[in-house]
């Protein structure tokens, strides 16, 4: 149990969501059955299962902090932020705000394309909860942190992508609101721009007043967070520093989870599965040709052929190459369950852990199993002499070259 | 003192919680949140929640906001502009009044044809486009809904603001109708202000079931223009209510709406106490059923939308 302070920024107890999802099983298969069932039974609607998005967790955090929240993909970091800034009810437990909490859930929501720039910097900030006098003050700050000063009175449906989110998020920065919920948000516009956001985000906590970062880029984390939540299949496993945190959440990608072994738990439709994926190695060479062998489960409603993606990451979770297979014409084809082998020659890895991720696509995501498999790469490197180690460390990969005499 | 949670999985994963507990910084450090400010608690809703009123009158700007943006976006990239704003509720009546009048010669009492359509015509624009735009506004807005936080019922609410604003341009209108036939409105007239506010909060409450059932119920979105589409003959805007089946018109709010506004615009003899008090208590009765049911509903929304 938590005692909650009155000093807390926000403090969170035994927090839960519950999520009634269709049934994958019940899942009518062609549209023909959808409307037989529907004919005969009218009123009658598909069973649902429940759904653990959060599952009891609770946590305090005070004021002048960037708490950093990571997890994998349906964690349930997203469901948290939804909690915290209101947008969606918790189905048990209890959160106290110190304040107002102002949400950068995504960029530009809100924005109507037919609006000029000025008209919906005054209907997202007051959608935001800024009052009109706020804005009002704040304007000019936040069109010159936008650098959109000239358009303003152009409709946003003529913006450039990049006007259009750098606008955004001018409003959304100059919120006044005492805690400040971002979801990845970061990964959008050019270095120099996100580097102001950071720079944005950094003020805001150290004026005193707490910000919430949801991210699945490491790095965002580690340069911006002064703490950090760790949350798996809805529960909260750590909490603490961010460094902590982060080593955590790395190790967790060296087993495969019981989420994701489970082929249900996984994202994506289902109507084909990974039955299993291994490396045919534990550890190769660098220059090594990686294979990776896969099994692909076809349900009979599967109706069309699907892609395999394969991402291999890195320590940190940096995709080094991804490997799509319909760059190379190769398909799932429906009613056919596959053994398959992914062979990957170039680039040359660079010693390390990898993890792998695997991904079927049709129209619509069908399996997603994240960290499926990890392989070594060993310190044998293809090169005839051995040198210093600052020659191999830089880059994220090892290259195939020659030097000659020309 | 902030004492943190300990993760239920013990063991090596048991963090001491110093960096959450230490905070560096007292929190009132320039330009950061005053120890004034008010504590939000959130927890999961009670079973019969009533609308907060407080919080709806803290977003007040937010309703209008979203009323100035609909009307703005009416009008941006059309021709005419403003003009439509007179222009259509002008079409609407001339059509129903060559309908009923011109066509199917149905009595309207002894004034003009259409000095009596006009009346009906303005509440039942207003009623039709609350209703029509209303309802399918929170499925319009789904980014919004699924994406930010404010009281949600102020978005098929908003509708009312561009309805008013063609309710007002109307009534400019009416009274040179009424000029032009030369009719003197009676006392009555003090009453306008009365049905008029009957009317949006008919319309509002209905507008409030409507699209609170349209975030589960996508089937809403035909029933809605297809019910309007039968009311509108089968409510007497540019006809006197007939003498049979008058029960059926008599059951219909807007019929009481519809003879009380001619009452008070147009001097026709004044509808009976019974359906002046029905008139009042109906509409907001239904405002308040749509209010509480939206509000049961809206702490779902963002899941089920």
């Amino acid at each position: 149990m938590v005692i909650v302070s009155s000093d807390a920024a926000v403090s969170v107890s035994r927090l839960s969501k519950t999520y009634r999802i269709l049934d994958v099983d019940q899942r009518p298969v062609t549209t023909a059955e959808a409307v037989l069932r529907r004919v005969r039974h009218p009123l009658r609607r598909p069973a649902r299962v429940r759904l653990k998005a959060l599952d009891d967790v609770s946590f305090a955090v005070s004021w002048g902090q960037i708490v950093g929240i990571v997890g994998r993909n349906g964690a349930g970091k997203s469901t948290l932020l939804k909690i915290l800034t209101r947008i969606t009810a918790p189905t048990a437990g209890r959160v106290e705000l110190g304040g107002r909490v102002g949400s950068l859930l995504e960029v530009g929501t809100g924005f109507h394309p037919e609006l000029t720039g000025r008209e919906n910097v005054y209907l997202n900030g007051t959608l935001l909860g800024m009052r009109k006098k706020e804005i009002d003050r704040r304007f000019d700050e936040m069109v010159e942190f936008a650098g959109v000063a000239k358009f303003l009175d152009t409709q946003v449906k003529r913006f450039s992508t990049g006007m259009y989110i750098r606008l955004a998020f001018g409003v959304a920065a100059h919120l006044e609101s005492e805690i400040l919920a971002v979801d990845e948000v970061l990964a959008v516009g050019d270095a120099e721009f996100q580097a102001k956001c950071q720079r944005k985000m950094r003020e805001v906590a150290q004026s005193g007043r707490l910000v919430f970062l949801v991210s699945h880029q490491i790095q965002t984390v580690t340069s911006l967070a002064t703490c950090a939540l760790y949350l798996e299949r809805g529960r909260l496993q750590y909490e603490g520093g961010v460094a902590e945190v982060l080593d955590v959440y790395k190790r967790s990608f060296e087993v495969p989870t019981q989420e994701s072994l489970e082929a249900a738990m996984r994202p994506g439709v289902g109507t084909a599965r990974f039955g299993q994926v291994t490396p045919d190695k534990n550890a190769y060479d660098a220059a090594e040709e990686k294979v990776i062998s896969f099994s692909v489960n076809v349900s009979p409603g599967l109706t069309e052929r699907l892609c395999v993606i394969c991402v291999i990451n890195d320590e940190n979770r940096m995709p080094v190459v991804l490997c799509d297979s319909r760059l190379i014409d190769f398909w799932i084809k429906p009613s056919e369950s596959v053994k398959a082998v992914m062979s990957l020659r170039t680039p040359w890895l660079k010693p390390g852990t990898y993890s792998v991720d695997m991904v079927l696509r049709g129209a619509d995501l069908v399996d997603e199993w994240s960290a499926c498999c990890s392989f070594q790469v060993l310190s044998v490197l293809p090169y005839p002499v051995a040198t210093s180690r600052w020659a191999t460390s830089v880059g994220v990969a090892l290259a195939d070259f020659t030097y000659e005499r020309g | 003192m902030v004492e943190p949670s300990v993760p239920r999985h013990a063991g090596s994963a048991v963090s001491d919680g110093a960096v959450l507990r230490s905070s560096p910084r007292a929190p009132h450090v320039g330009g950061g949140p005053s120890g004034g400010h008010r504590r939000v608690v959130i927890t999961p809703p009670r079973r019969f929640p009533l609308p907060h009123i407080g919080r709806l009158w803290e977003a007040r700007e937010v309703f209008l906001r979203f009323a100035a943006r609909d009307i703005t976006l009416r009008y941006r990239q059309t021709a005419l502009g403003v003009i439509w704003v007179v222009l259509q509720p002008l079409l609407g009546a001339l059509v129903l009044t060559f309908v009923f009048h011109g066509v199917a010669k149905l009595p309207t009492s002894s004034v003009p044809a259409f000095a009596f359509t006009f009346p009906a015509m303005l509440a039942w624009n207003a009623f039709s486009t609350v209703s029509t735009s209303g309802s399918s506004s929170l499925v319009r807005n789904r980014d919004l809904v699924s994406k930010v936080y404010f009281p949600r019922m102020l978005v098929p609410l908003s509708t009312c603001g561009s309805a008013s604003l063609d309710m007002l341009v109307s009534l400019v209108f009416m009274a040179g109708i009424m000029a032009y036939y030369g009719i003197v409105p009676n006392v009555s007239l003090i009453l306008l202000p009365v049905w008029i506010l009957v009317t949006f909060m008919f319309a509002s409450g209905i507008t409030l079931i409507a699209s609170a059932l349209m975030v589960n119920y996508r089937d809403i979105q035909y029933i809605v223009p297809f019910a309007l589409g039968i009311l509108v003959f089968a409510s007497p805007i540019a006809y006197a209510v007939p003498t049979h089946y008058r029960i059926f018109y008599l059951v219909n709010p807007l019929t009481w709406i519809f003879e009380e506004l001619r009452w008070s615009l147009i001097g026709t003899p004044a509808p009976s106490t019974l359906l002046v008090a029905l008139s009042l208590v109906v509409p907001l009765a239904v405002f308040l059923i749509g209010a509480m049911l939206f509000e049961q509903f809206e702490r779902g929304f963002a899941d089920y939308i």
